[in-house]
This record gives C-alpha cells, sequence and structure tokens, in this order.
C-alpha cells in the first residue's frame, strides 16, 4: 500500500473500520461530485478517501430551484438527493474512480430498508469500491416518512441490513437533527456498523421578506459551512466517546485547524464537505498541513492525536 | 473543457455608476484558455462570510491576458468586490461551462438587457474576427438610463457594431424595453443571442421560436462551486428536466429552457 510514504517523516495512515486510508482526509458525499469534477484542483490519488454523492436504486431528479441559499458562514441545501442512479454509477461513474489511488466509498440512500440491502448487495459485487457510507437522513417512506435518522431503532435496522448484504466496511452517516446523537450512535453500533460518520447538515429555512416565501422550493434545507462547525464538533465528540468503532468528523472543516480539532476530539478520520465549493484545493492543504503540525509538535504518527483532548479541570 | 485556479490582479477598478462596476484582471492563464460565454468563481472575500464564490460571465478579454468583469453591487459579495482597487489580487476560477456557438456565415443578433450585457461583448469581439463583417451583424443593448448604457455600448462600436439602444427612461435610443427593438430585425437574421433580465430573455425566445429563428440565451442562477458538484444551480428544462446552469449551461438553447415557471 503507497500510503506508507517513506518521503515524510510521519505517518498520517489510518484505518476506518477496515478501510485503510493515506491520511485521515476525506471528501464528504454530495460536495465533490464523483472525483472527476475535481481532478483539475486537487490531487485525487493524494486525498485519502472519496465520499461520492448519494446513489439510489433508480436516478432522481432532485427537487425544483431555488435549491440553495448563502447564509453568514454557511449555506442551505435542498438539492432533494438528485443522483445519476445505481446502473449509471457503475457503468459511468465507476470506471474512472477505479483509476484514481484513494479510497472510494459510496453514499447509498433509499426509502426502505430493502432497497439500502438491495444497493449494498449489487455494490459489493463490483470491484473499486472500499467501503459503503449509509444516508440515513431519508424519509422511511414505509414508516410515514420518519426519517431512518431520527429513530435509533429503524437506524440499528437499516444498518443490520446493510452488514447482512454486503462484504464491504461500513460507515452509518448520523443525522444531527435528533435529541441524543450518542443513542444514534450506540444503535448503529449495535447494528454493526463498522464506523460512524457525523454529521450530516443541520435542518435549518431562509425568508425572502419582501416575497415573505421561503428562499427554498422545499421550504426548509440543510446547513452546512463554517456555522455548523461548534456543533459537530461536540456532537463527534460525544460519540467518540460513546462508542468503541471508528469516528469520522465532518462538519464546517475548511482549514487544518478545524481538522485537527476534530481528530483531537476523537475523530480517526474528517470528511470536507461545503469547503469543496469555495476552496476546491482544501483537501490537499489539509493533508499537507497535518504532516506539518505533527512534525512542528514532535508527533511521528497521527494517531496518538486521536481523541487526545484533555478534559481535566484547569487550576 | 479546461478550467484552472488562478490568482489574478487588478489592473484597474472603474465604477461605471453608483452601483455599476467594470474590472480588469489580469489573469493570463484563464484567458487562454476562455471561450465567449464561459463564466469565471469569483472570490470576494479573504473570510467566512460571504462564504461562496460569485459567478460572473467574462465580460472580454484581451490578447495580454486580461480579463473583464461588468457587474452591478447587489449584495455582500459584489460590494466587497467593488471595495477592492488596483493591484490587489483576486482568486478566480475558470473559464466554466459552455460556450456560445456559431456556424456558417449569416448574419446575427445580439441582444443585452442591463448586466446582462456582459458576455455578449466578448462574443461580439470574437464574431467580429470571423468571416462574417461586425457592420452586418446587430446588437441591440438597454438599461435603465443612458449613464448606464453609454459607456458598454460604446465598447461594441469600437469593434465596428451598429448598436441599437433602449433605456427604461428614454434617456438614449428608444424608449422602453430593448425586446420592442428585435421585430424589425427578426427577419433579416439567422441566429439570436441574448442575456438580460428573465423577461427579456422570455420575450426574446418567443419571438425567435415563433418565426423559427435559432436563440442561445445565457441563464444566470443560483450557484455554490460552478464545477458541477453542488447540484444547486437548477433550472427547469423545456423537456421536463432540470439542468444544470454550471455544466449544461449557461448558454442554453432558448427551445430547451422552461420560460413559464
Amino acid at each position: 500500500m503507497d500510503h506508507l510514504n517513506n518521503q515524510s517523516p510521519v505517518d498520517l495512515a489510518v484505518n476506518i473500520g477496515g478501510i485503510q486510508l493515506a491520511n485521515p482526509v476525506m471528501t464528504a458525499s454530495g460536495t465533490f461530485g464523483y472525483g472527476r469534477e475535481f481532478a483539475q484542483f486537487v490531487n485525487l490519488d493524494a486525498i485519502g478517501g472519496i465520499v461520492v454523492k448519494g446513489i439510489s436504486i433508480e436516478p432522481r431528479a432532485g427537487n425544483p430551484p431555488q435549491r440553495i441559499v448563502e447564509t453568514p458562514c454557511g449555506m442551505l441545501n435542498a438539492i432533494g438527493l438528485e443522483n445519476v442512479g445505481l446502473e449509471r454509477f457503475i457503468a459511468q461513474k465507476l470506471p474512472y474512480l477505479r483509476s484514481i489511488k484513494c479510497r472510494v466509498v459510496v453514499n447509498i440512500l433509499g426509502d426502505s430498508v430493502e432497497e439500502y440491502a438491495y444497493l449494498a448487495e449489487k455494490l459489493s459485487e463490483h470491484a473499486g469500491i472500499d467501503g459503503l457510507e449509509v444516508n440515513i437522513s431519508c424519509p422511511n417512506v414505509k414508516k410515514g416518512g420518519v426519517a431512518f435518522g431520527t429513530n435509533p431503532a429503524m437506524a440499528q435496522a437499516v444498518t443490520e441490513a446493510v452488514k447482512k448484504h454486503s462484504t464491504l466496511p461500513v460507515i452509518v452517516k448520523l443525522s444531527p437533527n435528533v435529541t441524543d446523537i450518542a443513542a444514534m450512535a450506540k444503535a448503529v453500533e449495535a447494528g454493526g456498523a463498522d464506523a460512524i460518520s457525523l454529521i450530516n447538515t443541520l435542518i435549518g429555512m431562509a425568508i425572502d421578506i419582501d416575497k415573505r416565501r421561503p428562499r427554498l422550493a422545499n421550504i426548509i434545507g440543510g446547513l452546512s459551512g463554517p456555522a455548523i462547525k461548534p456543533i459537530a464538533l461536540r456532537m463527534v465528540w460525544q460519540v467518540a466517546n460513546a462508542v468503541s468503532i471508528p469516528v469520522i468528523g465532518i462538519g464546517g472543516i475548511g482549514t487544518t485547524e478545524d481538522a485537527l480539532e476534530f481528530l483531537i476530539a476523537g475523530a480517526t478520520a474528517v470528511q470536507i464537505g461545503t469547503a469543496n465549493f469555495y476552496d476546491p484545493g482544501a483537501a490537499d492543504t489539509i493533508i499537507s498541513g497535518l504532516t506539518t503540525y505533527l512534525e512542528q509538535h514532535n508527533e511521528t504518527s497521527l494517531i496518538n492525536l486521536i481523541g487526545s483532548l484533555d478534559t481535566g479541570v484547569l487550576s | 473543457m479546461t478550467s484552472i485556479q488562478e490568482n489574478s490582479r487588478i489592473k484597474s477598478a472603474e465604477q461605471i455608476t453608483e452601483d455599476i462596476f467594470r474590472l480588469t484582471l489580469h489573469a493570463p492563464m484563464i484567458v487562454s484558455l476562455a471561450k465567449p460565454g464561459q463564466f469565471v468563481m469569483v472570490k470576494t472575500s479573504s473570510n467566512l462570510d460571504p462564504l461562496l464564490r460569485r459567478p460572473f460571465s467574462i465580460h472580454d478579454v484581451s490578447a495580454d491576458g486580461d480579463l473583464l468583469l461588468l457587474y452591478k453591487t447587489i449584495g455582500k459579495g459584489t460590494t466587497l468586490l467593488s471595495a477592492l482597487t488596483q493591484g490587489m489580487s483576486v482568486d478566480l476560477i475558470g473559464p466554466l461551462g459552455n460556450c456560445f456557438t456559431y456556424s456558417g456565415n449569416h448574419d446575427v443578433c445580439l441582444i443585452g438587457g442591463g448586466m446582462g450585457i456582459a458576455p455578449l461583448l466578448f462574443w461580439a469581439r470574437h464574431l467580429s474576427s470571423g468571416v462574417t463583417k461586425p457592420g452586418t451583424h446587430r446588437v441591440l443593448l438597454g438599461a435603465r438610463h443612458r449613464r448606464e448604457l453609454q459607456p458598454v455600448a460604446t465598447a461594441f462600436q469600437s469593434l465596428g457594431y451598429n448598436v441599437d439602444l433602449a433605456t427604461d427612461d428614454g434617456s438614449l435610443g428608444h424608449h422602453g424595453f430593448v425586446s420592442q427593438l428585435l421585430p424589425p430585425i427578426l427577419p433579416s437574421v439567422q441566429g439570436v443571442y441574448v442575456c438580460g433580465p428573465t423577461p427579456l430573455m422570455q420575450e426574446v425566445a418567443n419571438q425567435c421560436h415563433e418565426i423559427d429563428i435559432p436563440c442561445q440565451a445565457s441563464m444566470e442562477t443560483h450557484m455554490a462551486c460552478g464545477l458541477g458538484a453542488c447540484l444547486g444551480c437548477t433550472i427547469h428544462g423545456s423537456d421536463g428536466t432540470y439542468k444544470h446552469v454550471c455544466k449544461h449551461g449557461p448558454i442554453f438553447d432558448a427551445k430547451e429552457v422552461l420560460w413559464t415557471i
């Protein structure tokens, strides 16, 4: 494996539930297309892992416009899970992803437990996929539209189904729109998840005061970007303390310092999301920034940093 | 199409009216790749608010690598941009999107309203270097009043175009909408290129559709990345699908756009 880079005095390699990453910097689903869109701006071979845009069994057209609104230090989106569908993903997107060196994680979404299981089974048949990330923020159509991610029993059931139908490492991506994030984390751990990623977007809205209309056609949307970072960091810390499987931190990460905060809080890896939109080279910058930080702090391995937060009482 | 990130330097920042600005950026790498109709994503702030880059059509380019933007201050991003001065640097990603197309040697009409004039100058420059003389093409430009129209129209006239003008207040040219200048001209051209407010583009698209003249429209939407990743820049297509302005556009065959929403 090429993660053992003898040129550098520091070791950035991490393992996420069986997925060996050259470094802990991944790109978040829905913010990095299918990788190729960023080939001219970032060294795709050097990224720890790419999580591709969420895939459903059938293609989805998504929501009508307006789909995005900028907010202070953030943005709301209501894309509506637009994606090319399983068949076109495998035929048109996967071959390119196979050609790059970094790990490829496929984000999956469905309206029922059976759909998740089907996607897990089909994707496991194809080479070039290193893991699955389960988006449980979708509504469960068979259970009155309640999101899988807000009900511990449903989240556990989805996790169990995906695990049962796949040989790949399974990451479950948690929604922050819950009262007790640790309970959700424990439920998916009990369901057999190999790792947990969090947070997905926080539900928000914005209003056009002249028209007295919602700015998003979908009325509500998911808030992302630096504005949500403190919430994400708190939840990652709580989850890392609640489970024994690896945690991937997501939420407003755009700089090396942001990534370091999540690692110190207990994340084994991080995903860069909205930052890819305004700084498409962010992954490269953060990877080299982590090396510099470790060198400056006389650490030889990034693993020593993970969960190193000292919450002892300050005298 | 190839696009890159380039740290450009401001060669000049002109204020045309109280809210309209023309920025000349030295961006030789992007300019060497740019085609008329394409856009750039501009970082307007060095901090996190506003967070996202702003899309701007490429207004014009020069042989020595200058890229011009024409814009109106409408929000936080454009206001910050308007405060930048000569010598400062501006981070750009581009060129992005598709471009205007032209085949054959027929006469065409370029029609722009307000800031929609921006992409047409680069296109007019390109067309003027082709086989057809600029004088035989038509350019129709409209704006609110003389002060914002005249400085922009002069650039088209310098290229050798006969330019017909319209202003909302009648201070220059026709008193009314620029689309009202099109009907007498339309039968004599074989292609139309339009950019401006949606009602203008819809009206021009309808006029072209009625007598079956090809029309290309430059579309604008809210956009987060410009790279085809966020899927936020959606418009309604006439075939019932959603189109993404950054990837399928910004230039669309007017027949592909559902104008009635």
